[in-house]
C-alpha cells in the first residue's frame, strides 16, 4: 500500500503546530511551538499576541515537520488545516500557510474542525470503531459528540456557559495559580478531600448539557467569605472539592449518554482530558460497560497539536472533504446538533 | 525576473505579476475586506493569466506594514510561506512607502497616512530622489499633534495621501497652504509599482524570521512592559 502522507496545520489558539501523518494513524513528526510562557505574562491568551507569535513560527515549523519526518513536498498526499473553532486571527495564519502550500505543490486541501482533531487524537493510538462517543474537554470546549459512523459528528451536549478548562483557569487564579491552571489544580486535588461539597449544576437535568459557571461562583464566594472572616481554607481541599464537582458532572452525563447511545468506544480528548482524576473516574465507570472500550487520548496529544488534525484530515480526505483557495477561518465552527433521545427513553 | 507583488495592508487588496518592470497582470480591489477569501484566488488567477506556472516565480515582494494587523499578517504569511515553500526570494517593503510610490513629483514631501484611530496615525515622510522615494522621517505610530511638531520645520509642500479624512482639517489648520491633499486614487496601493520598486532591493536572508512591521506593541504587551521595564525581551515561544 502506498504511503498516504498528510501535512497538517494547527494554529487555533496558542500553539503553532505542523505535523506529518502517515495513513492517518502514524506520527512521522509533530512539531509544536507553544506560546504558554508569553501568555502567562497576561494571565491568559491574548488573541493579538497569539497571532503575532504564530506568524513568527509558521514556516520554521513546516521545515522542521518535513525534515523530522524525512519527507519532501513531493511525497505528500494532502494538506489538512484547522479552520475553526478558535481565535480568528490565529486560525488565519494556519489557513493561509496551508492554502499556499497546497497551491504551490498542487495538493488537495482538507479543512478540519478542531474538535474532530481532538477526537481523532485517539486514532493515533488505535483505530476508532463506530458507533463511538467522545467527551471533548478543553479550555474552550466541553462537548459530548456522538459519531454513528465514520465522518459523522453530532453534538448531543455542550456547556451552556464556561468550558471546564476555563473554570479551572478562573478558580486557579483565585488560588494564586498562573494560567493554565489545570495541571496544578489536578495535583492539589490529589492531596486534598472534597470537604466543601460545591453544587453539581444540571447533573440531574434531562439533557446532556453542562454548566460550570455556578460552580466557579460558589468556589469564589467561599474563598472570599473566608477572607472576610480571616479564616484560612485548605487549598488542597478547595481544589479537591472543585475537581470532584467537575468530574462528577462530566462522568454522570457521559454515563447517561452511554446508556442512551450504546457505542463501541468512548473517547476522552482535549486539554482537560489530561486530568488524572477525570481519567481515573471514567476508567472506573467504564467497567460497567462491557461492550464499550475507553480510549484515552495520550497525554502528549491532549493539548493542541497538528498530529490530531492530520489524523482527522486523512479521514475527511477519504470522504471527499475539500477546501479551495477561498477557505476562510470560521471561529464559531460547530458540529451539527442532534435532538437527543434522552427525554423519550427516560420517561 | 518574475515577480509576485502583494499588498493587503488595509482595505484595498492589490496583487501584481511582473516580468522585471513589465506588468503581466494585476488586480486591485477596494470593494471588500475579505482578504482571507480573496488573496489566494487572486494570486492563482494572476499567475495563470500571466501564462506562467508558479514554478516560474523568482521573487515575492510584500508590503509588510504598517497597516491593519490582520491585513499585514495575511500578506506577510502568504508571502513568507510562498518564498519558503517554493524556495524563492522574499523582499519586504514598507506599506507607507508603497503608497508614496504613487507620487512621482520631485518637489514635495510625501506624507502617506494610515488611520490608527483616536487621532493616532501610522505615518512617515518621504521625498523622491532619482525617481525613487527616500525616507525623510521613519515610519511610526504617532498622534497627530506630535507628528505636526515633527514636520513643521520643513518648508516644502507636504502632500498627504491615504487615510486623510480624519486628519486633513487639523493639518490644514496647522500647515495652511503648505499642505496638499492628494486625491483618493493616490491613496490606493499599486502592486505593480511595489513589484518594480522591490525588484532592486536585497532579498531577506532569513525567511523564517520575517514578521510584519506592526510599529506598535499590542496593548497587553505595552502594559506589561510598563510594569516590567527591566525584563529581557527573551524568547517566549518554545518548541516542545
Ligand atoms: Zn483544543
Amino acid at each position: 500500500m502506498a504511503r498516504d502522507l498528510v501535512l497538517s496545520f494547527e494554529t487555533s489558539c496558542d500553539e503553532t503546530s505542523v505535523a506529518v501523518i502517515e495513513n492517518g494513524e502514524k506520527i512521522l513528526s509533530n512539531i509544536v511551538a507553544t506560546q504558554i510562557k508569553s501568555h502567562q505574562r497576561f494571565g491568559g491568551v491574548v488573541p493579538e499576541v497569539a497571532s503575532r507569535h504564530h506568524i513568527e513560527q509558521i514556516t520554521g515549523c513546516i521545515e522542521d515537520a518535513l525534515s523530522e519526518a524525512n519527507v519532501s513536498y513531493d511525497d505528500l498526499t494532502s494538506v489538512a488545516v484547522t479552520y475553526g473553532p478558535g481565535l480568528v486571527g490565529a486560525l488565519l495564519i494556519g489557513v493561509t500557510a496551508a492554502k499556499v502550500v497546497a497551491w504551490a505543490h498542487h495538493l488537495p486541501l482538507v479543512p478540519v474542525n478542531h474538535l474532530a482533531g481532538h477526537i481523532y487524537g485517539a486514532r493515533l493510538v488505535e483505530p476508532i470503531e463506530f458507533p463511538a462517543m467522545a467527551l471533548v474537554v478543553s479550555g474552550g470546549h466541553t462537548e459530548l459528540v456522538y459519531m454513528p459512523e465514520e465522518g459523522k459528528f453530532e453534538i448531543i451536549g455542550e456547556t451552556r456557559d464556561d468550558a471546564a478548562g476555563e473554570a479551572y483557569d478562573k478558580i486557579g487564579r483565585v488560588l494564586g495559580i498562573n494560567y493554565p491552571a489545570g495541571k496544578t489544580v489536578d495535583e492539589m486535588a490529589h492531596r486534598g478531600k472534597d470537604t466543601f461539597h460545591f453544587p453539581r449544576a444540571m447533573d440531574h437535568d434531562d439533557n446532556f448539557d453542562f454548566s460550570f459557571s455556578g460552580l466557579k461562583s460558589a468556589f469564589i464566594n467561599t474563598v472570599h467569605h473566608a477572607d472576610q472572616v480571616h479564616e484560612t481554607l485548605n487549598k488542597n481541599d478547595l481544589a479537591a472539592s472543585f475537581q470532584q464537582a467537575v468530574i462528577d458532572v462530566l462522568a454522570d452525563k457521559t454515563v447517561r449518554a452511554l446508556h442512551d447511545y450504546p457505542v463501541k468506544q468512548l473517547i476522552l480528548g482535549g486539554g482537560v482530558a489530561a486530568n488524572k482524576g477525570l481519567r481515573a473516574r471514567l476508567t472506573d465507570e467504564l467497567e460497567k460497560f462491557k461492550n464499550t472500550s475507553l480510549e484515552l487520548v495520550p497525554l502528549s496529544l491532549c493539548g493542541d497539536n497538528a498530529a490530531m488534525i492530520g489524523a482527522a484530515g486523512e479521514m475527511l480526505y477519504r470522504h471527499g472533504v475539500r477546501g479551495d483557495a477561498t477557505l476562510n477561518a470560521n471561529p464559531g465552527l460547530e458540529f451539527e446538533w442532534i435532538k437527543v433521545k434522552h427525554e423519550i427513553t427516560s420517561v | 525576473m518574475k515577480i509576485l507583488a502583494i499588498d493587503t495592508s488595509n482595505r484595498p487588496l492589490s496583487v501584481a505579476v511582473m516580468d522585471d518592470s513589465h506588468l503581466l497582470a494585476q488586480t486591485t480591489l477596494t470593494t471588500h475586506r475579505k482578504h482571507a477569501e480573496f488573496l489566494m484566488p487572486v494570486i492563482e488567477d494572476l499567475v495563470k493569466k500571466s501564462d506562467l506556472t508558479l514554478e516560474d516565480l523568482q521573487r515575492v515582494v510584500v508590503a509588510c506594514g504598517p497597516g491593519s494587523y490582520t491585513g499585514i499578517r495575511m500578506a506577510v504569511t502568504a508571502a513568507k510561506t510562498i518564498a519558503q515553500t517554493l524556495g524563492i526570494e522574499l523582499v519586504m517593503v514598507s506599506s507607507l512607502l508603497t503608497l508614496a510610490l504613487n507620487i512621482q513629483q520631485p518637489d514635495v514631501l510625501i506624507n502617506p497616512i494610515f488611520d490608527g484611530r483616536n487621532q493616532n496615525m501610522f505615518t512617515g515622510l518621504y521625498r523622491n530622489k532619482n525617481g525613487r522615494p527616500e525616507t525623510v522621517i521613519d515610519d511610526q505610530h504617532i498622534n497627530l499633534t506630535d507628528w505636526l511638531n515633527l514636520i513643521k520645520k520643513y518648508d516644502q509642500k507636504i502632500l498627504i495621501l491615504g487615510d486623510t479624512d480624519s486628519f486633513k482639517d487639523d493639518m490644514k489648520a496647522a500647515l495652511g497652504d503648505q499642505l496638499i491633499v492628494a486625491d483618493q486614487l493616490a491613496g490606493i496601493p499599486n502592486a505593480a509599482l511595489l513589484g518594480e520598486y522591490g525588484m532592486a532591493l536585497k532579498a531577506v536572508t532569513n525567511v523564517d524570521a520575517v514578521v510584519p512591521r506592526y510599529l506598535r506593541l499590542t496593548k497587553a504587551e505595552a502594559d506589561w512592559k510598563k510594569l516590567h521595564p527591566n525584563e529581557d525581551t527573551h524568547d517566549y515561544v518554545e518548541k516542545i
